[in-house]
């Protein structure tokens, strides 16, 4: 990985963040940073901009059409919103793992070698190769090694989030940005990704949004709490090391949210 | 079917208007749901009358005359072989044929020659050497240097059994020898339930015409000779090859033409223009109101653009081709393409808004540019919805006469289309112009190239299922 790279411990900053949704604005003001080579959970009542800022990220809010982004992302010492920046390539450096699985309706294979053949690989034995190794990182290849050319949508919901992390891999991303991803899955599935998620955070910056406060409990080391004001406008309430987010939040809002008083 | 309501007792004693209301919910419920139900069987019915309809007029029984009999015909040629040839005449080989011609009929041996081997204007054809005027015939080659009247009658009949196929020969013997002549003809239903009535007639109008050799016979209007026979004036060796090829050729031209330019924009609309203003809106709307304009306004435009405007392409002048007008294939395939692009176009919308937003995400998330995005995600899971919308307008376009006839497909046709800038016409054209004539006769081959138009579309549909079928089970895995 190319983790010696940008600046220290921070894969990504953002400075000043507001997304608006037309004339509506949804975020306010975010500045945190992204520690590299951790677990960044977001967490908060829903509709307060987690997930928002979780898709500023990589960019991925220019897909929406009334979507308007202000302030900066810094990665790798750059604004990732100035005009000359491509966000094709911000994607692919900075991926992302979504809240329901969605492989593509093609074979195990060709959903992993997606990202690198839009990248121009061809070579079937480099595809071969980054499959096998991305599927081994997703601990997912002990279980498909067979029947690579089944359908994605043949698999389990746990199997199919893990083939979602194994193409989201393919492509040799710094941070994965992984929108509730354990939502849609049983218990059993959801401990397996938190298992993998703490193996891959050793070569990956990682940012999970999650509702559930023991996931970010149990799995990172930052969590970011979220919430809205009155105008429904989401904000930043606190940012720490997540055992003092549990154990000593220093916002009135947090304990609450954090004891279950609403949310 | 419906649930026993009538003396059903309350739950709680007492609540009569509980009870009354319930009761009448439930009539209401019946009576709708019989009312559905007729709905499905008046839909049934419609479409079982049209195929009764429709094989009604393309079989039955017909009487015909012929100056010979085929027995009669046999035998004589027998007699000229010295050896006993067995029938049916249809069955005989092409020298046999040839030979019935010349038996019957030896004077208008070389008419038949000219008729259908000439190359050279009619005037010139007795005065240059066969070689010239039947230029890419099989001639044997001491004969080549001579003249059509130099030959004897069994070197011409040579030159028919050699150059003229089967089909044509066997319509030839039926035709100029046989005198095959229907005098009348009757529907399925009535050679089923009245035959003795039929019977009857017969005997009268054999009585009353006395036309030589009268014969009653079962007979299906739809049949080998019609499916690949050309048109012809005499109802009993009419075919429609010409007009299966036009409707084949214009069919493969239109989707050509529109499934590009129809996915094209679709793409476009969906993927690219979001932004929603007015022009957008317009656009839209407007793709939607063409997609009800009359089909007879598409043949007026085509007309005006196709076949007017751009005739010098349309008539394939342009590019060498010495048709004289814009009445051709080119035409009516571009007039067709631009009648069905709306369909196209909405159904292939529909299916690519269908494709979920999560593969879109996903492949964004990747570092896959729009492109790729569209051409390797959203257009292959789009794919079957499209191929459904176009069967639908393909089943449309197949059947649609009034632009063609606008246009100016030709109503008789000898030459089959041997490109885009023939002269066509087209089964429903066909069709319409038989049901148009007096006699009887022409009714019943209508009725037969109805069943070969719906046969054609049952096919041609049922391919694109398949296709629809593999690719969505391709998607599926």
């Amino acid at each position: 990985m190319m983790s010696s790279n940008g600046d220290g411990r921070y894969a990504v900053q953002i400075r000043h963040l507001n997304v608006f949704y037309g004339p509506r604005l949804a975020v306010r003001e975010i500045t945190m940073p992204i520690a590299r080579n951790k677990i960044t959970a977001f967490i908060g009542p829903s509709g307060c901009g987690k997930s928002t800022v979780l898709r500023a990220i990589n960019r991925m809010n220019d897909l929406i059409p009334e979507a308007r982004v202000e302030g900066e992302v810094i990665y790798r010492g750059e604004n990732i919103y100035r005009p000359e920046i491509d966000p094709v390539e911000i994607r692919r450096r900075i991926g992302m793992v979504f809240q329901k699985p969605n492989p593509f309706p093609k074979s195990i294979y060709d959903n992993v070698a997606y990202g690198p053949r839009v990248l121009g690989i061809k070579d079937r034995r480099t595809l071969d190769q980054i499959v096998e190794q991305s599927l081994r990182q997703a601990a997912l290849w002990d279980e498909v090694k067979d029947d690579l050319k089944k359908s994605g949508l043949a698999l389990s919901g746990g199997q199919q989030q893990r083939l979602c992390i194994a193409r989201a891999l393919a492509v040799e991303p710094d941070v994965i940005l992984m929108d509730e991803p354990c939502s849609a899955l049983d218990p059993i599935a959801t401990e397996r990704i938190e298992d993998l998620m703490k193996e891959l955070v050793v070569d990956y910056s990682i940012v999970i949004v999650t509702h559930n406060m023991q996931q970010a409990r149990r799995v990172s080391e930052y969590t970011a709490f979220f919430t809205t004001d009155e105008s429904r406008t989401g904000e930043l309430v606190e940012f720490d090391r997540t055992d003092k987010v549990f154990s000593m939040p220093s916002d009135p809002r947090t304990a609450d949210y954090i004891a279950g008083r609403f949310g | 079917m419906g649930e026993q309501v009538q003396d059903r007792q309350s739950f709680v004693p007492g609540d009569q208007a509980f009870q009354d209301d319930l009761r009448r919910r439930h009539r209401r419920a019946k009576r709708w749901q019989v009312f559905f139900f007729a709905s499905l069987v008046v839909g049934l019915l419609a479409l079982l009358a049209l195929f009764a309809n429709v094989a009604d007029e393309a079989f039955g029984t017909i009487a015909i005359a012929s100056k010979y009999s085929e027995a009669e015909v046999l035998a004589a040629l027998s007699e000229a072989r010295g050896v006993t040839v067995e029938g049916p005449l249809e069955a005989l080989e092409n020298d046999d044929l040839a030979q019935v011609l010349a038996l019957y009929i030896p004077r208008r041996v070389p008419v038949i020659v000219r008729d259908e081997l000439s190359r050279v204007k009619p005037e010139d054809f007795t005065r240059v050497p066969l070689r010239e005027a039947l230029a890419g015939a099989t001639l044997p080659p001491d004969i080549a240097d001579l003249t059509i009247s130099q030959l004897s009658l069994e070197q011409q009949t040579a030159i028919l059994s050699a150059n003229l196929t089967h089909d044509v020969l066997y319509a030839r013997v039926l035709n100029d020898v046989i005198g095959l002549d229907i005098l009348k003809s009757w529907t399925l239903s009535r050679t089923l339930f009245d035959y003795a009535g039929i019977e009857a007639e017969f005997q009268a109008l054999v009585a009353a015409q006395d036309p030589p050799n009268p014969q009653l016979k079962p007979h299906s209007w739809l049949n080998s000779t019609f499916v690949t026979g050309t048109q012809s004036s005499y109802p009993e060796l009419a075919g429609i090859r010409t007009a299966i090829l036009g409707t084949l050729w214009i069919m493969a031209l239109t989707m050509l033409i529109a499934f590009p330019l129809g996915v094209g924009a679709a793409i476009y609309l969906e993927e690219y223009a979001h932004s929603g203003n007015w022009l957008e809106r317009l656009i839209e709307t407007n793709i939607r109101n063409l997609a009800g304009v009359p089909s007879i306004i598409y043949g007026l435009l085509g007309l005006a653009i196709f076949v007017r405007a751009l005739a010098p392409i349309s008539s394939g002048a342009l590019f060498g081709f010495n048709e004289a007008n814009g009445r051709t294939i080119f035409s009516a395939a571009m007039t067709m393409a631009l009648l069905i692009l709306p369909v196209i176009i909405i159904a292939a919308q529909e299916a690519i808004r269908a494709v979920p937003q999560s593969i879109r995400d996903a492949s964004y998330g990747l570092g896959a540019t729009q492109w790729q995005t569209i051409w390797y995600q959203v257009l292959p899971a789009a794919l079957p919805g499209i191929l459904t919308g176009t069967i639908l307008s393909m089943s449309r376009a197949i059947g649609e006469t009034a632009p063609l006839i606008v246009i100016g497909a030709s109503a008789v046709i000898f030459v089959d289309p041997s490109g885009p800038f023939s002269k066509f016409t087209a089964l429903p054209i066909q069709i319409w112009q038989w049901t148009a004539r007096p006699q009887e006769e022409f009714r019943n081959l209508a009725a037969a190239a109805i069943i070969v138009l719906l046969a054609l579309l049952l096919v041609l549909n049922s391919a694109a299922i398949i296709l629809r079928q593999r690719v969505s089970n391709r998607l599926r895995g």
